[in-house]
């Protein structure tokens, strides 16, 4: 490849630990998740990492605390909390 | 002299608009000022800075401010992420808001002012969709700290950019900020 | 009143001040924020203008085109990729002889994808046809465009104005500007005259129809012969300007020029810190000079020459580019200085492009570099400050 005008390349976390920008924090409850997988589709960050056995994890590092996730999960099994 | 002046804050939390208003302050003293944004793109909670160059003569300068005289720390969380200090004169001053006693081993030398600008804000009711608004009270402190305008300008600076109860209640802040700052 | 404006509201004032009649934008960074404050003068009736709103730069440009044929007073902004977007109506805008005026926020041309200062953007509609100034403080933006539609509706002119101001360090950046008295601006401008011709239906013509070569030819002739005039109605206005305001700009900055013997010639925003190193070095014996281009269209090229042929060294400091060519303003002072019998020593310097800073020290590198050359007769351009060993970008 050469490289003779500008391309970037895809890598986690090119704006930095963007997990800092966060006011609030989403919070799930394993209890009231179904596994639907909406907060994995809808976050724009790709910070809901999925499980093999569809469950899924949030990536603090990298959340910027949108609140997407949040509005979206349909047995309001994740909630924002303040920092 | 020209003091240079950075803000360390997020997006979001009125950064700009603190330079912006140190240096209404200093032109209505009949001092030349200038301030800007960081040039680039601003992203809501992410990291951001201002800067101010106050000084009693008019002079050309348009380049970046790479080393400040004063640094201004409107959210004690960003020192985690960024080396606030960069590039600040080695008889420089950092103006931070932070509660209680302040660990001093990582900022070497410098002359530190602390303010508890969040306690102040929250007091009187300064928050706008859940995040506490403190630019105005660290502006107090600021002057507080190095006497670039009288904080009688900062406050008129403050009520001229918002209308009636608004107005009072930051200028309020910053007069209550510049009591209660310390220089450690 | 002395007010902190930034660039970008020192142009809405200007506008506001204008009294302009019709307004047409589309927005873009940096230039957003003069037609967010003039569609925030219009919504509450400070500014009684009809503020349209397009779907393109292009667009822009068409409706000031149509209403300015209309007879009215027009304005719009634009920046980089917008102004590129636009160019087939900044070409007829000028040809159509219309007097509007546009401030162009000079921005890098992508990719890479870039929004800071560059001034490669408007210098590439440089033989567009329209009369270009460049902006070095806030107070120049304001004040410039204000003349600017006193020097577009004149009878001699009647040619378009584009005023650049730079990329965040004027758009974005606020410092005292003396915003003058409505009433005192009305009396130096006074609503635009029916010139060139009022689009009236009651008294039908055609505008932009085919015209043969001989018409075109000499319409052609007309148009260079009133941007030649410029040079002269651009002293004329900015007189006016200094009598009722106290300020005028001229043709040329010339700071500290008259005695030097090194010379910086430059544009923009950034001739200012290039001062501050000339005033550093005057107080070490090196007698400096600053040479700022305010009108870069139609180039004043004599009275470069003047200024110039006095000097044993110019260093000409081009942020923008010409791949291939070089800097633009570079070429254009060498061929004014060509039939000078003794001619200077001129070292071009291509720097700042895509926003990089160009500081008072570096200033003063180039002052001292250009001195070393001249007396080695080192005249190649020079890339200044970059490293191509860099790995990374």
């Amino acid at each position: 490849m050469k490289k003779v005008a500008a391309i970037s390349f895809p890598s986690k976390g090119v704006a930095g630990k963007t997990g800092i920008w966060r006011v609030r924090k989403p919070i799930l409850d394993r209890n009231k998740c179904v596994r639907c997988l909406i907060c994995w589709i809808y976050c724009p960050e790709g910070t809901i990492l999925r499980k093999e056995d569809d469950s899924v994890e949030i990536d603090y590092e990298y959340c910027k605390g949108c609140g997407v996730c949040s509005n979206e999960c349909p047995t309001k099994a994740i909630t924002m909390e303040e920092e | 002299m020209i003091y240079e002046i950075r803000f360390h804050g997020r997006g979001g939390q009125g950064t700009v608009t603190a330079a912006e208003l140190l240096v209404k302050a200093a032109v209505a003293e009949g001092k030349w000022g200038q301030s800007f944004p960081f040039f680039g793109a601003e992203r809501r909670g992410a990291p951001v800075v201002a800067f101010a160059r106050i000084s009693e003569e008019k002079h050309f300068l348009h380049s970046q401010i790479t080393e400040p005289n004063i640094i201004v720390v409107l959210d004690k969380k960003i020192m985690e992420a960024v080396d606030v200090t960069d590039g600040l004169k080695e008889d420089g001053v950092l103006v931070i808001n932070s509660s209680g006693l302040f660990s001093k081993e990582s900022l070497r030398n410098f002359r530190i002012c602390v303010v508890d600008a969040t306690k102040i804000a929250v007091s009187l009711g300064l928050s706008v969709a859940g995040w506490v608004i403190v630019n105005t009270a660290m502006l107090g402190a600021i002057v507080k700290a190095v006497p670039l305008v009288k904080v009688e300008s900062i406050m008129n600076a403050i009520r001229n950019n918002w209308p009636e109860r608004v107005g009072e209640i930051n200028a309020e802040a910053a007069r209550r900020a510049y009591e209660e700052a310390t220089v450690l | 009143m002395i007010q902190v404006l930034t660039g970008n509201h020192s142009a809405a004032y200007a506008a506001l001040l204008s009294n302009v009649e019709v307004v047409s934008a589309y927005p873009i960074t940096p230039q957003t924020q003069i037609v967010e404050k003039i569609a925030e003068f219009v919504e509450t009736g400070k500014l009684k203008a009809r503020y349209v709103r397009v779907e393109s730069e292009h667009s822009a440009m068409a409706v000031c085109i149509g209403a300015s044929s209309a007879g009215a007073r027009t304005f719009t902004a634009t920046s980089s990729q917008g102004l590129l977007y636009m160019s087939e109506m900044v070409y007829w805008a000028s040809a159509a002889r219309l007097p509007i005026v546009m401030p162009v926020v000079c921005r890098t041309l992508a990719p890479p994808w870039n929004i800071w200062n560059e001034h490669t953007d408007m210098l590439l509609v440089r033989d567009y046809g329209w009369i270009q100034f460049f902006a070095e403080s806030n107070q120049e933006v304001l004040d410039t465009i204000v003349q600017a539609y006193k020097i577009a509706e004149d009878e001699r002119i009647l040619l378009p104005v584009m005023v650049g101001l730079d990329a965040f360090t004027l758009s974005h950046t606020s410092e005292p500007v003396d915003v003058p008295e409505m009433d005192l601006v009305k009396k130096f401008l006074p609503p635009r005259a029916n010139v060139p011709y009022v689009l009236d239906p009651s008294n039908p013509f055609t505008l932009g129809n085919l015209a043969y070569p001989s018409h075109h030819m000499k319409l052609k002739f007309m148009q260079h012969t009133a941007m030649e005039n410029a040079r002269k109605v651009v002293l004329e206005v900015d007189d006016e300007w200094y009598k009722i305001f106290g300020r005028c700009y001229s043709l040329l900055d010339n700071f500290m020029c008259d005695d030097a013997k090194v010379i910086i010639l430059t544009i923009g925003s950034s001739a200012g810190d290039a001062k501050e190193a000339a005033k550093y070095l005057r107080k070490r014996g090196i007698a400096a000079g600053v040479l700022r281009v305010r009108l870069i269209n139609p180039f004043p090229a004599k009275e470069v020459s003047d200024i110039l042929s006095k000097v044993e060294a110019v260093a000409v400091v081009d942020r923008n580019l010409s791949p291939g060519n070089g800097g633009i303003i570079l070429e254009k002072v060498k061929s004014s200085l060509y039939s000078l019998k003794n001619r200077p020593f001129i070292k071009g310097y291509l720097a700042g492009l895509g926003g990089k800073d160009i500081t008072v020290e570096d200033y003063i590198k180039i002052f001292e570099k250009t001195l070393e050359s001249y007396r080695k007769g080192d005249s190649d351009m020079e890339w200044f400050s970059i490293n191509l060993e860099a790995t990374s970008l």
